[in-house]
């Protein structure tokens, strides 16, 4: 009886359509992100997770317009990320209705950034995004770097010292993706994941790599994780969140089931 | 006349989500975002919600007269529902910020998790963030059709402590046993945001919104 894990679905969203393509059997438009997100929010999903990939300026005014939308209509936690680079980013995400905001490349750009968003927002709305990769070789203790630009990237940074830094800084979770994993179904990197998680204070969603429910498992119970962030299984239905929810719940996790 | 139920305004954060959740559950009520004290005093009902640092809250709502506007609702015997920091903001005071004097509606005070071990000695992490149980500490019109340990969503570094148990309309455990809602007379407050907490926080604004205290 407590605090229970989170599963978080996670909607890459262009121009205010759902991109990577969501495959619901019955869904009438799966490009709407707020079909997508209701659907989510009936299967029982904790918290959903905004991935903004709009590349041009106007595009912007299309995402609070839709995250507006989404906020109207779906009673469960928003998280928006990508491309947010300012405080006015920040207060206008906000004021369209997100809960929390990711930050990601313009942390690393710079890490003043957080400590102002955090002072002028709050730590509960920001959550700083971590993009991490193995750079260690086999025979070495593990060591993981910071990279930007989707894995491309590398920064020099030490993701352990990063992710302490950050929460120094008043970030209030950390949101962590394997780009080693990420997109191959091979599960969480358990071992980055338990070395961030025993680092900082905060929460710490898991992401990259899920291919199966035994995954999300073992990101909480191996990995400590306190969230399991996931898209692709989720979109093309391979499994719902409800068949998650039981799995990890009859492995032992605590979830919310009602 | 349409009822109007008053959401105050103090510039800390988002509004969007309390009033859109109300709105969702409103019959025939008017939800009226407003930083007006008079406004507050005027309406049937008010909600009292608020996210962000305590000293900023307390000082916005003294600066702007709004902490006398809450006193004369609270008086008036029209229902309040305190959110989050809205909750907090209610309490004695809080150790937050080097510690601020808060409205006092309620005894008790507003405390730092701090360095907890959970139940197989692990350090719990703070904020405590996410869906966490509601033990109704009594029978209340508020938790009408809510079943007792229903989840609520929690984000939250501070909470309360040393509230009269006569108070405690609810307890959460994270760590250690806590006043998830608090309630007296005409005043019900939540830690959890109901506006985020899905059906059951659904539940809740509607029950707030009939509530004839």
């Amino acid at each position: 009886m407590g605090l229970a894990k989170r599963i978080i679905p996670c909607l890459d969203v262009d121009d205010g359509r759902v991109v990577k393509g969501v495959q619901f059997v019955d869904i009438r438009d799966a490009g709407d992100p707020v079909e997508v997100a209701k659907r989510y929010n009936d299967a029982g999903a904790d918290e959903i997770t905004f991935l903004d990939i709009t590349a041009s300026h106007e595009g912007r005014d299309t995402t609070l317009h839709t995250v507006e939308q989404i906020a109207s209509q779906v009673f469960i936690p928003l998280t928006v990320g990508g491309g947010v680079r300012t405080l006015e980013d920040i207060r206008n995400l906000l004021n369209a209705g997100a809960d929390k905001v990711g930050i990601n490349s313009a942390a690393v750009h710079n890490p003043e950034f957080v400590r102002e968003a955090a002072e002028r927002f709050g730590s509960q709305c920001i959550v700083v995004a971590i993009d991490a990769k193995k750079v260690s070789a086999e025979s070495e203790p593990n060591r993981w770097e910071i990279f930007t630009h989707g894995g491309r990237k590398p920064t020099g940074l030490d993701a352990v010292e990063w992710a302490k830094r950050m929460t120094d800084y008043g970030a209030g979770e950390i949101l962590l993706t394997s780009m080693d994993r990420d997109g191959t179904k091979n599960g969480f990197d358990i071992a980055l994941t338990r070395a961030i998680s025993d680092a900082v204070p905060v929460p710490v969603i898991a992401s990259g790599g899920v291919g199966n429910l035994q995954h999300l498992v073992d990101g909480v119970i191996q990995g400590g994780a306190d969230a399991v962030l996931a898209a692709s299984i989720f979109h093309f239905a391979e499994y719902t969140v409800a068949d998650a929810k039981r799995y990890m719940q009859n492995a032992g996790v605590e979830m919310r089931l009602d | 006349m349409t009822e109007v139920v008053a959401v105050i305004d103090y510039g800390m954060g988002n509004l969007h989500s309390a009033s859109k959740a109300l709105e969702k559950v409103a019959s025939g009520q008017t939800i009226l975002i407003t930083s007006d004290p008079d406004q507050v005093r005027a309406a049937d009902r008010v909600v009292f919600p608020g996210v962000g640092a305590i000293r900023d809250c307390i000082a916005v709502l003294r600066d702007t007269g709004l902490d006398q506007a809450i006193h004369d609702v609270v008086a008036a015997g029209k229902p309040l529902l305190g959110i989050c920091v809205g909750m907090q903001a209610l309490l004695a005071r809080s150790e937050e910020n080097n510690g601020i004097d808060c409205l006092g509606v309620f005894s008790g005070q507003v405390s730092f998790f701090g360095e907890m071990l959970g139940e197989t000695g692990n350090k719990l992490k703070v904020p405590h963030m996410g869906w966490n149980q509601v033990q109704q500490g009594m029978a209340h019109p508020m938790w009408a059709g809510i079943a007792d340990n229903a989840r609520f969503y929690f984000v939250h570094s501070y909470c309360a402590t040393d509230v009269p148990e006569s108070d405690v309309a609810g307890y959460c455990d994270y760590g250690r046993r806590f006043a998830a809602a608090v309630t007296r007379d005409n005043v019900f407050a939540v830690q959890f945001h109901p506006e985020k907490s899905a059906d059951a926080g659904l539940t809740l604004l509607e029950n707030f919104l009939r509530w004839q205290p």
